[in-house]
This record gives structure tokens, C-alpha cells and sequence, in this order.
């Protein structure tokens, strides 16, 4: 076994994810994944399977792995009960462990994913939070979102939302205490190693 | 604990089960009843009856917070539950674990500290407000029975990080399982049916279940995964009916990172336009979804393809509005639409409230919480408003 067979396979997801796929192909005519990109969740899962390290070095490097949107329908669907979405989700972990996320394009979007989510997550405790969505990166969101935004202080508490404030309610100012133990989790589980390694801070 | 099941319809004969209905086969082959009845039939999913934990979702307080308010309402006012809306709760990072930039271990013992909430508070029933924390919870607690010595790594780090302790929920369940348990104790008290009042015909309802409620563990979900009922049960027991059309289990095309990523997002786009395309012929009248995130694209695409391409997916050109279930049935208990928060929707909602005779007041809308009236968002070009 290569050595990126193995780190594949000590990933406790990874032995569920994959245990005997017959490469029937159910995964990608469901795949929405599959219909928008040039994306094969059967041809990944029969790569992976072969355990050919050049070829999985090749799929680690390249944009294929970041197509998949985690949607899960493979796994509902899967004859042999395997999960191609979770196969990619320690592909794409390994393809940060290594640093090969770098080599594509696809890849590297991770930087941001993590500077913006991973940093909404540690600065706020929320994934997202409206004074994170500006209309301007978010044009799809339309003048409803445009006016929310501008007129939000005065909006939030109608709809029951608690903006910006203290105690219980929908947007609520997490607590400065509440938002050390979630970096502190991060500390010692590896959330903040990966950071540092996505970001190279 | 109850459970929940439907036994409306005996479960046909073991020799019927596997056989689909044809005018082809004989007619002693054909099965009693239509699959999807049998499949659904055969679930049964446990859900709490009282005291519940409430986590809230980030998606849901950024776009639908009146829906948060309104089932908080619901469960309190008209059915008298105790639920707690705990003030040091926060993200389950759901969104960073299926982006890849929260690793498994980090995603479990943040899971393990809000679990430790729920302990602290003295509760046993979890109810995440969101359908990708549902199945993040599903998922760990699973890994968590099928690899004991992962629960107690969780355990350890959690304690080393923090000093606590956790007990995992006795039962987990999303709102709109709840909302669907009491779904006939609620009709007894709503205002409204799902009924246009100039025809006298159900409404056609688009029901939409989030992929993580069901796909991942389909005996999570009400109905599984195939023939999920957990909307479907609200909109008929409230006077409407289901539009049963080709790609109703497709994904909204969130894709976590196909959304997040600007330059990535026309894959979210291109598979909502294909709902949308798909359920066109069938004129629904609206759509309800059980995840936050499918409400807001199938609201937000619809504004998107309209000034894209000058097309709407209605005859008139206003869109299909797209509600949260707490909407519906806030809607239909009388509850104010622009204190459900209604006015934050691109498309808008006056033509439905119109046809099922809600009563409301259109100079509220844009008013703010203190009663000043603010300004009117810009219109759209194309997208009526």
C-alpha cells in the first residue's frame, strides 16, 4: 500500500465511505455535481479503490475532488451502501495535509472558504451572519438583502431578532467567554493547524 | 416518546411490497396501493414530546430569524412546550466541516460542547434548527455508537479544551419533525387553510426537503428519503396539496463551497433553475422547504434567472414565493406575515397571501420595529414586485 493509500485509509470516515464499490455508476447519474461539471464520483471512487498512489497523487493535485457539492444523494443511493461525498471529503483532507490543494485552481479556493467561514467561525461563532454577507459579494441576494442590510438595526427586533444583543434570540452577540472555549477547541483538535496550513499564516 | 406513524393505510400483503402499479398486471397482482404510500407506510421515527434544546441555525438567523421566533411561538403559545433557547449556544460549524476547512475531530468536540449545554440545562432533546446541523449531529452520534473509542477521544479533547461534560440527547429531532407531529393539534387552531379562496381548490404546494435532513440517514427523516412526508403531511392535513413533479428530490444546489465562492455559484443557479423548470408545468402556488438554505435560493435564484434571462417560473411574472414551514404555518395561524418576516423574501408574497384571504396590513411591511415607515427597496428590472 502507498503512502497515500494509507493516509486515505486512516481517516475514520474512509473505511464506511468506501468498502466494495462495483462501480455501477448509480453515484453519478444522481450526482448534481455531475451535471454541472465534468465530475465522475464512479471514476473517483474506482481511482481511489485501485489504490494507485501516482494516480491519487494526480486526483489530490487536480480540481476534480473540489466539484463535489456534499449534497449526499450518493449515499442515499448507493447499492453497496458506500459514500463517494465522504470519500471526497478525506481526499479533499489529505489534498490539504499534503499542500497539493495549492496546484488547482479549484484547490486553492480554500484559502478563502477558510479565511471566511473559518474566519467568521473563531471572530463571531456564527458560519454565517449577515454583517458577513455584504451586498456587494452578494449581488444574487437582491434589493430585499440590500435594504435588510442597510435598515437591519431597525428591522431585526420585528422579526424577533436580537441583534447585536445580549441574552438569547437569533443573532445574538455570542459571548466573549463562549467564543475562547471555541477557539480553544480549535486549539486541540487540529482546527487551527489546518488554518495555518490552508492559509499558510 | 411517541412514535410516529401512518396507519391510515395497512401495510399490503409481503407478496404486493416489491411490485409497482401497473393497469398492466392482472388485477389480483396489483398492489393495494400506489408505492409511495406503501414505502412511507412502513417508517416509524421517534420524536420527544416535551422539553425540548433548541440550537438555532446561522443560515436561518441570517435569513429567516422571523421563522426561529415564529416556532419558538408556536411550541410555547399554541401547544405549551417547554424549549430553551440557550444564550451560550453557537455555530455546530457545519457549513466549515462539509467546506473542508473544519476537520472531523474539531466539527465532534464542538458538537460535544453544545451537547454539554443541553446537559448543563438539565434537557434530554435536541432540536437543531438547522437541517445541515441535523445531519452533522445524526452523523457524529452515529460515528460516536458505531466507534466508541471516538466518542471518548471527543470526551477527552472537549474536557481538555473546556472542563466539561456531555450526555448525548436521548432523542434528536428537526423542527419540522415537530412541527409535523402536532401538525392536527395546530390545524384545530389556524385561521386559514391552504385553500384559494376564489376557486375553492387546495393550493399547489412544491415541497422541498433539504438533502442532510434524510439523504445521509434516511430513517432520520420522516418517509426516508424517497418518499419524504414531513412537509408533504403539513401541506395535506392543512387543506393543500402536494406537486408531485420529476426532480422534487433534486438538490436546491447549495453546494457549500459551489455557493460560497463567488465564481463558483453558477452550479447552485443551474440546479435550482432545473427545480424550477421541472415544476413550471405543475403552476404551484408556492414552495415550503424544511432547510434555510433551499428557502433562500429558491427565492434568491428566482430574482437571479428573472433579471438574467426575463424569465419567471409563475404566469405573471411575480416569481413562486418560497416559504420556511414555520411561514406556512405561522401564515395560517393568523400570526402577522411581516412580523414572520415575510418582507424579507425577493419574491414576493402579497399574490398568495391574497388567495388564501390573509388578512394584513401592505403599510406595514416596510415599517421598522419602533412603527417609522423606511424606505422601499429598490425594485427589481424585471422581477415583478
Amino acid at each position: 500500500m502507498g503512502n497515500l493509500s494509507r493516509l486515505l485509509g486512516e481517516d475514520v470516515r474512509f473505511h464506511n465511505a468506501l468498502t466494495s464499490c462495483m462501480n455501477c455508476g448509480m453515484c453519478t447519474a444522481v450526482c448534481p455535481a455531475a451535471e454541472f461539471y465534468d465530475y465522475d464520483p464512479r471514476k473517483v471512487c474506482d481511482m481511489v479503490q485501485r489504490g494507485n498512489d501516482e494516480s491519487i497523487e494526480s486526483l489530490l493535485k487536480s480540481d476534480v475532488i473540489w466539484y463535489c457539492g456534499q449534497c449526499m444523494s450518493c449515499k442515499t443511493r448507493c447499492p453497496r451502501g458506500n459514500v463517494p461525498a465522504e470519500v471526497i471529503s478525506v481526499l479533499r483532507k489529505v489534498s490539504q495535509e499534503m499542500g497539493y490543494f495549492r496546484e488547482s485552481g479549484k484547490g486553492r479556493q480554500q484559502v478563502e472558504l477558510m479565511e471566511r467561514i473559518g474566519g467568521n467561525i473563531l471572530e463571531i461563532g456564527y458560519c454565517v451572519h449577515p454583517d458577513k454577507m455584504p451586498y456587494e459579494t452578494h449581488p444574487e441576494q437582491g434589493p430585499v438583502w440590500e435594504w435588510y442590510l442597510k435598515y437591519i438595526s431597525r428591522v431585526a427586533p420585528k422579526v424577533g431578532a436580537n441583534y447585536r444583543g445580549t441574552g438569547p434570540g437569533a443573532l445574538r452577540k455570542i459571548p466573549d467567554d463562549v467564543l475562547d472555549e471555541i477557539r480553544r477547541i480549535f486549539e486541540v483538535t487540529g482546527g487551527m493547524e489546518l488554518k495555518h496550513k490552508v492559509t499558510g499564516d | 416518546m411517541e412514535t410516529i406513524s401512518n396507519n391510515l393505510h395497512p401495510t399490503p400483503p409481503a407478496h404486493q411490497r416489491t411490485l409497482s402499479a401497473s393497469a398492466d398486471q392482472p388485477e389480483g397482482l396489483r398492489p393495494a396501493f400506489p408505492a409511495h404510500q406503501r414505502y412511507w407506510n412502513e417508517y416509524v421515527k421517534e420524536i420527544a414530546d416535551d422539553r425540548y434544546f433548541y440550537e438555532r441555525s446561522c443560515i436561518r438567523q441570517t435569513f429567516f430569524p422571523g421563522s426561529e421566533a415564529a416556532f419558538l411561538k408556536i411550541l410555547r403559545d399554541e401547544l405549551g412546550k417547554d424549549i430553551r433557547d440557550e444564550v451560550n449556544q453557537h455555530t455546530c460549524t457545519g457549513i466549515g466541516y462539509h467546506s473542508d476547512i473544519v476537520p472531523l475531530e474539531t466539527t465532534m468536540t464542538i458538537v460535544a460542547r453544545l451537547f454539554s449545554l443541553m446537559t448543563e440545562a438539565g434537557y434530554k432533546n435536541y432540536v437543531p434548527s438547522c437541517v445541515t446541523s441535523f445531519g452533522v449531529f445524526s452523523e457524529i452520534v452515529h460515528k460516536w455508537e458505531e466507534q466508541p473509542a471516538l466518542l471518548e477521544k471527543t470526551r477527552e479533547l472537549l474536557f481538555k479544551a473546556t472542563g466539561r461534560e456531555f450526555e448525548i440527547p436521548e432523542n434528536i429531532a428537526h423542527p419540522s419533525d415537530i412541527i409535523y407531529k402536532f401538525r392536527n393539534e395546530l390545524k384545530d387552531k389556524m385561521k386559514y387553510r391552504l385553500v384559494n379562496r376564489y376557486t375553492g381548490r387546495p393550493l399547489k404546494v412544491v415541497d422541498h426537503i433539504g438533502c442532510h435532513y434524510a439523504k445521509i440517514f434516511p430513517e432520520k427523516g420522516i418517509g426516508k428519503a424517497e418518499f419524504p412526508h414531513v412537509l408533504a403531511g403539513m401541506v395535506e392535513s392543512w387543506g393543500g396539496e402536494v406537486v408531485d413533479y420529476p426532480e422534487r428530490r433534486h438538490c436546491c444546489g447549495f453546494g457549500f463551497r459551489q455557493y460560497i465562492i463567488q465564481e463558483n455559484r453558477g452550479y447552485s443557479i443551474a440546479n435550482s433553475k432545473k427545480k424550477f423548470e421541472s415544476m413550471e408545468p405543475y403552476e404551484p402556488d408556492f414552495i415550503v422547504s424544511n432547510c434555510p438554505g433551499c428557502t433562500m435560493f429558491l427565492d434568491k435564484w428566482q430574482y437571479v434567472i428573472a433579471e438574467m434571462e426575463h424569465k419567471t417560473y409563475d404566469k405573471e411574472g411575480y416569481g413562486i414565493p418560497s416559504l420556511t414551514y414555520e411561514e406556512m404555518a405561522g401564515l395560517l395561524l393568523g400570526y402577522d406575515p411581516w412580523t414572520l418576516g415575510l418582507q424579507l423574501h425577493q419574491v414576493q408574497v402579497e399574490h398568495l397571501l391574497d388567495k388564501i384571504g390573509i388578512e394584513y396590513d401592505p403599510d406595514d411591511k416596510y415599517r421598522a420595529a419602533d412603527g417609522s415607515l423606511l424606505p422601499s427597496p429598490e425594485k427589481p428590472n424585471n422581477l415583478q414586485v
